[in-house]
């Protein structure tokens, strides 16, 4: 008992690692800021595209979303940043982080919004395009909103798994909250570093998960 | 062109490396296929104890079920792989990946078949229960078929997105796919076992995300 206090809670070792693990988090808060938006956007254009009326941008779009979806974040993330070079193209950690988030992300979050404008019944379109708005007008003023109320809790559940996700970043060497808590547990040989990270992700994150819970029952019922 | 199927898909490293990128797709495999039946049973298992709603067991089950929601995949696998020796514990590698990912499918799943039990109306077992059927009896014949039905496209889709975590054994030194293709990248100074590596991750998971989207218009959740 004592030795799993030592080993895994140890205040000591915690305090002495707490201002690289801060460090840490404040690089995962600026990457979810970065990759978050990205995935918003990247989502809702991949949604549009996988409804557009054109047959080849349908299904390519459709081809290049379940693509995405079948490769590992990690193995993308990996070819990204270890395997593009040999073409000469080098990305930062960030940058690669970026992209492979955009790609990933992108894809899932274009699955829920799809579904979310699939839900609104097509007479709405109809009846806003015959009072004169525009298209655009149409997706921004009529449509999103309905669609993106009814796959709300979907889209906080994937923020909460693109946030997550952030962790992978470490293994590219950019120093997020696991790499920072990961150097600090390889300095003192004691895994309470981890676990003080572990600590910071549920408290940003539980929260999160309860809404989602308290969502989804107000949705079923 | 030339020099991009030289970077990517050089004919001799594919020959060399073939034989260990397989490999690693049978470990991947062979984990995956543990991952999904552990978790998904006991997934389900916590859901039906759920049902009998007892107060302390179900907080402990939302705890659970919470924690294993919230916290990364990868912070969990290393916890346990570099915590556990040090307090005598030692399991392999392939074990702690098995471990971890099933106890986040099992909460992921538990939260899905929760939310499908409680989809079906009340009437349903007051109705079951008025003929004589035990609460078990009512569970099993009558609340999950329908329930388990339901729950079909959205556990599809999460059992597939927990199973390609498999990669994260790469960084415990798991041999899965993702593992052998990077040590290969290193031994022979080219991209080509990488592009192998992904292209058997896209042969593996391309179906079962069809699949998925096949299952999620067929048994689409009706929304009011």
């Amino acid at each position: 008992m004592d030795a799993l206090l030592h080993q895994f809670f140890n205040l000591d070792i915690m305090a002495r690692a707490l201002p690289l693990v801060l460090q840490g988090l404040q690089q995962t808060v600026l990457l979810c800021l970065i990759v978050i938006p990205l995935g918003l956007i990247g989502g809702l254009i991949f949604a549009l595209a996988s409804l557009s009326s054109s047959l080849s941008v349908r299904w390519g779009m459709i081809v290049a979303i379940d693509f995405f979806r079948a490769v590992p974040p990690l193995v993308l993330l990996i070819f990204i940043y270890s395997g593009l070079p040999f073409a000469g193209i080098r990305l930062s950690p960030l940058a690669a982080v970026a992209l492979a988030f955009f790609l990933n992300t992108s894809s899932y979050y274009g699955e829920i919004y799809r579904a979310g404008i699939e839900s609104v019944g097509r007479g709405q379109w109809d009846a806003a395009r015959s009072t004169g708005l525009s298209a655009f007008h149409t997706l921004a003023s009529v449509v999103l909103p309905q669609a993106i109320r009814n796959v709300l809790p979907d889209l906080v559940s994937n923020t909460v798994e693109v946030v997550k996700l952030t962790s992978i970043a470490s293994v590219v060497a950019l120093p997020e909250l696991l790499y920072s808590a990961d150097m600090a547990r390889s300095l003192t040989f004691n895994a309470s570093p981890i676990v003080l990270a572990a600590a910071i992700y549920l408290v940003m994150l539980w929260p999160v998960v309860r809404l989602i819970s308290r969502l989804e029952r107000r949705m079923a019922s | 062109m030339n020099a991009f199927l030289e970077t990517f898909f050089k004919p001799n490293l594919i020959a060399q490396y073939l034989p260990s990128i397989l490999r690693g797709v049978v470990t991947t495999i062979e984990i995956a296929f543990a991952v999904v039946v552990t978790g998904l049973v006991l997934g389900l298992l916590l859901a039906i104890i759920r049902s009998f709603q007892i107060k302390p067991v179900n907080a402990l089950i939302v705890i659970f079920v919470d924690m294993f929601r919230a916290l990364p995949p990868l912070v969990i696998v290393l916890l346990v792989y570099f915590g556990l020796p040090n307090v005598g514990i030692s399991i392999p590698s392939f074990a702690v990946l098995w471990l971890v990912l099933s106890l986040v499918l099992a909460a992921f799943a538990e939260e899905i078949f929760w939310a499908g039990i409680l989809s079906v109306p009340k009437g349903q077992w007051e109705a079951a229960r008025s003929t004589g059927l035990t609460f078990l009896a009512t569970l099993g014949y009558i609340v999950l078929p329908q329930a388990v039905r339901l729950t079909v496209p959205p556990i599809t889709n999460r059992t597939v997105a927990i199973t390609k975590n498999t990669a994260l054994g790469m960084v415990i030194g798991v041999p899965e796919i993702l593992n052998q293709a990077t040590s290969a990248q290193s031994f022979s100074g080219n991209a080509t076992p990488l592009m192998m590596g992904a292209l058997a991750y896209i042969v593996l998971f391309i179906p079962v995300v069809a699949l998925g989207r096949f299952l999620e218009t067929r048994f689409a959740w009706r929304r009011g």
